[in-house]
């Protein structure tokens, strides 16, 4: 085999020009992507892992600069090449397939087109050759329909679609190294799936090399060979992925794998946390830059940087320790500790809501004009959840599938159109204005964007202040308004300095911790939280469901969690309902719903995880296909048109019934209880063996 | 503290993100460009003309001074005098207080009109919005001169004419740029927070929105006022402007257009400081959109 690696990276050192001042971003990295290699580099934000992954093709921000070290494509060095010999190479040799499809494609062209241009570019095709390839390639990334496809232009294609077309793109040309720059983050699970079954499938067929950029330590572990880890623009640690996950050698590594929630824990544990955050560029420690955040540092640590090993087995490392930690002799305690036991949840509701129905589409003057009915989404179809007081509700689902439309109508940001909803025993009114004080304080909010949760011209004391003032019943004085401002800063665990900050002066952790406070503000009996940790990074994600697992323990609250993130939904709450096109097809415990029986659809989402374990592969059920369009929806069951367990004419004519699995466990499915268990046991003893 | 003094771009690239919103953060930003910052020190300049000029100006504005009439610059008469011996540097100070005032005047009534409507109608949307944003296009769809010609041809040119007709062509234009500031707004996350913890409505539009609106509202306040000046100019200049013998700039190029081959220095002084005026205004509205939009806070 031929050993000389794709792309090699030798030093390089990358600088930025920020307030006229050039900053170190990437110190150092060295770095080999062999033929056939799928390599990933993981980090945080900030950590430097995009702007690496774009300079191994020579592409780099304005304000950026090569300070040292050079980058060798099959031994060239790109960094001596002239821009209209890289344009050469550029979409010929080096691809790229970017985080945010839309964004990346020409709206203007149909993706046909836009495929044959490359084709047509690189390797001279003639406009008729060039059209055919690009069938061709839309039919190798398994798009059923490639010739109607070839002809619609981006807007007209769903998410998962659209990355499948840039994945052509990049692969039209057989490049030597294909870059995927976060390439699932924007999508669904079960779409994510297929996505990387294809990455996989495509890059050994077409001999390719890539470089994967994730923060996703599942998806890593499912799709690369050898994974990079890098902090603060260093690189800590480089292994092949079994033994990166089975046995890291460096805190930082450990630290990671460990704050993943994993569905196993249960309710009763709290996540391990790096402490503190990264360091911001230009304020980079002069020792090993994980030095303040590591639990194991020595004095050593922050006076002298690390070398890089090398550790054998084609891994390196950079950590004065390693060796003690690849010995066995010094061992990080990362288990999960089970101190924040909450509070059994009690029998009565704090939260029933009935038949809740809510659809979108105003009609508009011109309907009215025209006399015609207006195309209405039917967001919410008639769904009823309930959550006992002192736990946690999981809604989980597709993007699509109306779980955060039920939650603003819960909350009433979007009255529902009809149904009723108990909170503490007492009807409340659908519509927000309606809603007394008493409601409004016990039924609280925490959003999914912590970045606009905040205003930016508030400090975080009056952000605080004002729910306060609104929502106590007893009028505070100003003293004790600050009193409780103080308590609450210091529960989320933030110091009381922090009650004079702008959020442009937090980090995003900072503010979801301030939106968490400003929550729990007035002692809600429920809070809902949308998405709260899908826009953080994971050891932040674990400081805060730490945090919102000791909160409902210390203050006895309940949570509405929404996540489209199995593993958070299944870390935090006890009881599930599942989501689809507006209705809720399954819910129960936590344990029953992951464990079969389960609906043919949650048993797909599940599968669709990523295990961040490279020896335990993902399940095989992939959903083909997109939610359907709210706007049509199927007959008989919701589900029939991607169904892998459908049964017959009876799913597309008759609506499912409620099968009762016991202990509260439903399932809305024509396949009776027995039998699900029976095909869902098989599939997980064919796994096991 | 750390992550905060940064954030990432999309291409992986750190971007600079300033570190609170304040006033001599802004002050700092503004004296990092000498053109803005050149411009907005014309803009003050002038506002102190507006006040002081009066006291400043050696003779009245409609002093006729004997035996000096069309005398050309000289240290005596800086600018020179008119056809009738008045000096035309009494003159332009006199006429810079109106032709700040009644600019002043109707932009200040524009944009809080526009602010109050915009901010309501970004808020509620709906019905309410359709309807008035449609008669607004309206508005807007009405060339400026005709609107202004038509107006003070049937009222009778005055100030407060000038000041309505001003306010009519721009208003709706301020309207328009907060509406959609309001709609970028609206959908934030401390917006639904504080309608779950009961705000009210005007609570919600004048403590939450409006602070945000702020960087699009000054913008479009500086640019609105520069036009409008230009504007009143114009309106001199064709004689619908503010009376004679009270010195007004467009008024006085006009005059003096008809003596130019004799007595040029008539029409540069008044055309000249019309001009400062007007790119002064310019530039620090420039100033002040770069400024905005480096704070990333005019999305």
């Amino acid at each position: 085999m031929n050993t000389q690696p794709v792309v090699e990276a030798r030093n390089l050192s990358i600088e930025y020009l920020l307030n006229k001042r050039w900053i170190n971003a990437i110190s150092e990295v060295s770095l080999c992507i062999d033929p056939l290699q799928i390599h990933a580099l993981v980090g945080e934000s900030g950590s430097g892992k995009t702007t690496l992954a774009l300079a191994l093709m020579r592409y780099m921000a304005a304000n950026a600069r090569v300070s040292a070290g050079e980058v060798l494509l099959d031994g060239d060095n790109l960094l001596v090449k002239s821009d209209d010999e890289m344009r050469q190479i550029w979409g010929r040799q080096l691809n790229l397939v970017p985080q945010d499809p839309l964004a990346s494609l020409n709206p203007a062209y149909t993706t046909g087109n836009q495929i044959a241009e490359i084709t047509r570019l690189h390797e001279g095709l003639s406009r008729a050759d060039a059209w055919i390839r690009a069938v061709e390639m839309l039919r190798s990334v398994k798009i059923a329909d490639p010739e109607t496809v070839a002809q619609r232009y981006p807007h007209q294609l769903s998410g998962g679609m659209q990355q499948r077309v840039l994945i052509a793109m990049a692969l039209s040309t057989q490049p030597r190294l294909l870059v995927l720059d976060e390439p699932t983050t924007a999508l669904d699970v079960t779409t994510q799936a297929v996505i990387l079954d294809l990455f996989r499938e495509l890059i050994r067929d077409n001999q390719a090399a890539a470089v994967y950029v994730s923060h996703d330590l599942g998806t890593v572990a499912q799709l690369c060979d050898h994974v990079t880890v890098l902090y603060a623009g260093e690189v800590m640690e480089s292994a092949p992925v079994r033994d990166l996950f089975g046995q890291p050698l460096h805190p930082y590594t450990i630290g990671l794998l460990a704050s993943l929630p994993r569905p196993t824990e249960g309710v009763e544990t709290r996540l391990f946390t790096i402490e503190g955050v990264a360091p911001s560029l230009g304020e980079r420690p002069v020792g090993c830059v994980f030095a303040p955040r590591c639990p194991v540092a020595l004095q050593l640590c922050f006076d002298q940087k690390p070398a890089l090993e090398n550790a054998g087995d084609g891994r390196t490392v950079k950590c004065h320790r390693w060796q003690e930690i690849a010995s066995g002799a010094l061992r990080l305690d990362t288990e999960p500790k089970g101190e924040s036991a909450p509070a059994p949840p009690r029998q009565s509701y704090v939260l029933r809501a009935r038949d809740i129905y809510k659809r979108f589409g105003e009609s508009s003057v011109f309907d009215w004009l025209l006399r015609r009915e207006p195309e209405y989404v039917h967001a919410v179809d008639d769904a009823s959840v309930r959550i006992r007081e002192r736990s946690t509700l999981g809604l989980v689902g597709e993007s699509g599938s109306g779980k955060t439309t039920l939650a603003r109508a819960i909350v009433a940001l979007d009255s529902a159109d009809s149904g009723q909803i108990e909170l503490c025993g007492t009807e409340i009114s659908l519509d927000l204005r309606h809603r007394e004080r008493d409601t409004l304080r016990n039924l609280r909010m925490v959003f999914q964007n912590p970045n606009d949760a905040l205003n930016p011209y508030q400090t975080v004391g009056q952000a605080l202040e004002r729910p306060l003032r609104l929502l106590s019943g007893d009028s505070l004085t100003r003293q004790q308004r600050q009193e409780r401002i103080d308590e609450l800063l210091e529960a989320v665990r933030l110091p009381p300095e922090y009650a004079h900050r702008y959020p442009s002066e937090l980090s995003g952790g900072e503010k979801q911790r301030v939106a968490i406070a400003r929550a729990f503000a007035a002692n809600p009996a429920l809070v809902v939280a949308d998405e709260p940790t899908s826009s953080l990074d994971v050891s932040v994600q674990a400081v805060i469901l730490n945090l919102l697992k000791d909160l409902r323990a210390q203050r006895g609250a309940s949570y509405l969690l929404i996540s489209h993130d199995l593993d958070v939904v299944a870390y935090l709450a006890d009881w599930i309902a599942v989501m689809y096109l507006g209705e809720i097809i399954e819910e129960g415990d936590t344990e029953d719903v992951y464990h079969p029986p389960s609906h043919p659809y949650t048993e797909a989402l599940i599968s669709a995880i990523p295990v961040p374990d490279p020896t335990r592969s993902q399940g095989d059920i992939r959903l083909e296909g997109d939610v359907p369009s709210a706007r049509h929806i199927p007959s008989g069951c919701r589900f029939h048109t991607r169904c892998p367990r459908k049964i017959g004419a009876i799913c597309e004519e008759e609506a499912p019934p409620w099968r009762d699995a016991g202990d509260g466990h439903f399932i809305r499915c024509h396949i009776p209880i027995d039998e699900l268990i029976a095909l869902q046991s098989a599939v997980l003893a064919e796994k096991a063996d | 503290m750390s992550a905060a003094n940064s954030g990432v771009g999309s291409s992986g690239a750190p971007r600079p993100i300033s570190k609170r919103p304040g006033l001599r953060n802004f002050l700092r930003q503004l004296v990092a460009q000498p053109l803005s910052l050149a411009g907005s020190l014309i803009f003050v300049l002038f506002i102190l003309l507006a006040i002081f000029g009066p006291w400043i100006a050696p003779y009245g504005f409609d002093e006729i001074i004997r035996g000096a009439a069309r005398e050309a610059p000289s240290a005596q008469f800086p600018f020179g005098t008119d056809r009738l011996g008045r000096d035309v540097f009494s003159r332009v100070l006199w006429g810079a207080r109106e032709i700040i005032v009644i600019p002043g005047v109707a932009t200040l009534l524009s944009v809080m009109l526009g602010t109050v409507l915009g901010l309501a109608l970004g808020y509620y949307g709906g019905w309410l919005d359709e309807i008035v944003s449609r008669i607004l296009d309206s508005l807007l769809a009405i060339p400026a001169l005709v609107l202004a010609l038509v107006m003070l041809g049937t009222i009778g040119p005055s100030s407060i004419g000038i000041v309505i007709v001003i306010v009519l062509l721009y208003m709706p234009i301020v309207t328009r740029v907060i509406r959609s500031a309001t709609l970028n707004i609206r959908s934030a996350g401390y917006i639904e927070a504080a309608k779950l913890r009961g705000e009210s409505p005007a609570y919600i539009l004048f403590r939450e929105i409006l602070p945000g609106v702020l960087p699009a509202l000054t913008v479009e306040a500086a640019l609105r006022f520069s036009y409008a000046i230009f504007l009143t100019a114009s309106l001199g200049f064709l004689g619908l402007g503010v009376q004679p013998p009270s010195p007004d700039w467009g008024r006085m190029v006009a005059e003096a257009r008809a003596n130019f081959s004799r007595t040029p220095w008539e029409l540069w002084s008044p055309a000249g400081a019309i001009a400062v005026l007007v790119i002064g205004v310019n530039l620090m509205a420039d100033g002040l959109r770069r400024i905005f939009r480096y704070e990333g806070q005019l999305r």
